[in-house]
């Protein structure tokens, strides 16, 4: 390497400006090497000393996946639910805010005012009357928990999605609202957003342990 | 012709045998190095391994098979099918055609009719032919990355071919010591020198030459830490880019072939062989001597089979410039000097426990490259006056 003052003094100027000559600029340094590196033999044999040492510990990270399952977090964003209210109705007002905020486009509702006649419709304005999500499009980024303002939809701990055809991971409301009886039931996801107080469907709901046992189907799903 | 082939049957029976053993035995083994190797690879690493197919997965070499075997028989449009076709074929005869001098187990030298543990015993260029066929399988490698009409395959061919070139000088250099103490390239007569104690065996007497001629062996095999030729995460597979299903398979058995014939010399040659203190030589033995000689040689091919292993597990890639200049100027040099030592001992008719005096080779290599790795790192002060990084770091 030359001596930088022997180049022509606007070349060695503009080679100080650059940033690598610059003060602030930490160099490594380059390890001095012993004989004991240089032989190789000595890091080659605790190579080896450490893969063998390993291999005897017997202390495997493995899990054997079908027998011992793992242990789900309880905010892991898996296959969706549609939450009832106490009345056993769906919790949904047909807001559509979820399939506004959905990025992936998978969620899709067809809204129907309440039937006003009816005693168990009757504080309710809106419901759906369709609601189906493609499992296979999301994403399960759980924009759609965050945004439903009643906390109706919800993403429970069910990884193991699976299905023989596209079609069976469409899923409509009663699917959506089965998904909802089966997690609660089983106590496996106890309701987890309790954020508004938005009418009567958006009622502070129990959590899994001191819940009410679930309630019953109710008259329009 | 019926009658010659009656009256050569005594001769030609033994050799026949010894072939229906290798060819049977080999493929399987090849088979089972694969789990074997997958299973060691996973305790490294605190996994399990295979586990699923069989009581501990034991049948998991034999499930692969049934299912390359039954793979469809890609052939891509842009390739020259015959060379294609060629190429996997000759990489595995030539692996297994080296297999003809091995003895795979005891074979006393003085070849009495009947059986024995080597298909052609008494081969008085034995290790010479050895290394010979078995370095043709580079062939094999090249032509199947030109056929391949991929600049992936063909870059892995590339490197194979110098590697390949690399390798032999070390290769050959290395044992020329052990046959200049022995005086003869028959492998049978090398391993009947080391009869007697254990200090008997050569690795005792030629250290220098065992480590040159493992590192170089190893990089014949194409393994990792040598296995530039393919790879992955560089060349995609390098030479096999282009190949799957049997084909595949048929390059793959010659690379563990290659390893068993790799750790066969290294037990032959340098562990004694079949010769294990206080017990009989195979001239004249019993058939349970015979047996537990060859359990003995076994035992020394496992050992040196499972090092392999471990190594690829333990150690990582090097660089195309560091595998040229390992075996330039590392292993070369050093497989010359130590060669010298031997002729010199042995012209001179110099006591053999001089030869022990040839462990100080690596170390005096050592402090020659650790000066110079030193003094070429000492320059980097006026490097930093204003000169980009790049070119201010050289590493010898
Ligand atoms: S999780 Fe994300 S992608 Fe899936 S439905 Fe909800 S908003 Fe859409
Ligand atoms: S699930 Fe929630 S956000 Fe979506 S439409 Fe129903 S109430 Fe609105």
């Amino acid at each position: 390497m030359s001596d930088p003052k022997k180049n022509d003094p606007q070349k060695n100027e503009a080679q100080m400006n650059k940033p690598s000559a610059k003060k602030s600029v930490k160099w490594g340094e380059a390890p001095k090497m012993s004989i004991l590196d240089a032989l190789y033999l000595p890091a080659i044999a605790s190579g080896l000393a450490t893969a063998v040492r390993h291999a005897v510990s017997g202390k495997a990270t493995t899990r054997q996946y079908p027998e011992a399952e793992p242990e789900i977090p309880p905010n892991y964003r898996g296959v969706h639910r549609l939450n009832r209210d106490e009345a056993g109705r769906v919790k949904c007002v047909a807001c559509y805010m979820c399939q506004t905020a959905c990025p992936a486009n998978c969620i899709e509702i067809i809204a129907a005012p309440a039937p006003k006649d009816d005693p168990h419709w009757k504080d309710r304005d809106k419901f759906p009357a369709t609601f189906t999500i493609d499992e296979l499009r999301c994403i399960y980024c759980g924009m759609c928990e965050e945004a439903c303002p009643v906390d109706a939809i919800e993403l429970t701990s069910i990884y193991d999605l699976t299905g023989m055809t596209r079609e069976e991971m469409i899923f409509d409301k009663e699917k959506l609202l089965s998904v909802f009886d089966e997690t609660v039931k089983s106590g496996q996801d106890p309701v987890r957003t309790n954020r508004g107080n938005l009418g009567p469907a958006a009622e502070l709901s129990p959590t899994a342990k001191d819940a009410p046992p679930p309630p019953g189907r109710g008259k329009s799903g | 012709m019926i009658n010659t082939l009656f009256e050569s049957w005594p001769v030609l029976w033994p050799a026949l045998a010894a072939i229906g053993v290798i060819l049977a035995v080999v493929p399987f083994l090849g088979l089972y190095m694969t789990f074997v190797e997958r299973k060691i690879a996973a305790y490294v690493q605190d996994r399990v391994g295979p586990n699923r197919v069989g009581p501990f997965g034991l049948f998991q070499a034999i499930a692969d098979g049934i299912k390359i075997f039954l793979k469809e028989q890609l052939i891509p449009d842009h390739v020259f099918t015959a060379l294609y076709f060629l190429a996997p074929a000759f990489s595995l005869i030539t692996a297994m055609f080296a297999l003809v001098v091995m003895p795979f187990g005891p074979v006393a030298t003085d070849y009495k009719d009947g059986f024995r543990f080597v298909v052609a015993p008494g081969i008085d260029i034995g290790i010479l032919m050895m290394l010979a066929i078995s370095s043709l399988s580079a062939y094999g490698i090249i032509i199947g990355g030109w056929a391949s009409n991929n600049k992936y395959s063909i870059y892995g061919a590339i490197r194979s071919c110098a590697q390949f070139i690399s390798y032999e000088i070390p290769l050959g250099l290395s044992i020329l010591g052990v046959i200049a103490i022995t005086g003869s390239l028959n492998i049978e007569k090398i391993v009947e020198a080391q009869s007697g104690s254990l200090l008997d065996w050569n690795v005792f007497w030629q250290p220098v030459a065992m480590l040159v001629f493992f590192t170089a062996a190893l990089a014949e095999t194409n393994r990792l830490p040598f296995d530039l030729p393919e790879c992955e995460q560089e060349l995609v597979g390098g030479f096999h880019t282009e190949y799957s299903g049997i084909k595949f398979v048929l390059y793959f058995l010659a690379e563990y072939t290659h390893i068993v014939t790799v750790s066969f010399l290294t037990a032959l040659l340098f562990l004694g062989g079949w010769h294990f203190p206080g017990l009989p030589g195979p001239s004249g033995a019993s058939t349970p001597i015979l047996l537990l000689g060859l359990g003995v040689l076994l035992a020394k091919v496992a050992l040196v089979v499972l090092v392999i292993i471990l190594l690829r597990w333990s150690l990582p890639r090097f660089r195309f410039d560091q595998l040229m200049g390992l075996a330039w100027k590392g292993l070369i040099p050093l497989g010359l000097v130590n060669l010298v030592g031997v002729a010199i001992v042995l012209s001179l008719g110099l006591p053999k426990h001089l030869l022990i005096a040839t462990v100080i080779l690596p170390v005096l290599a050592a402090y020659y490259s650790a000066a110079k790795f030193n003094a070429s790192m000492a320059t980097t002060d006026a490097m930093r006056q204003g000169l980009s990084p790049q070119g201010a770091v050289s590493y010898e």
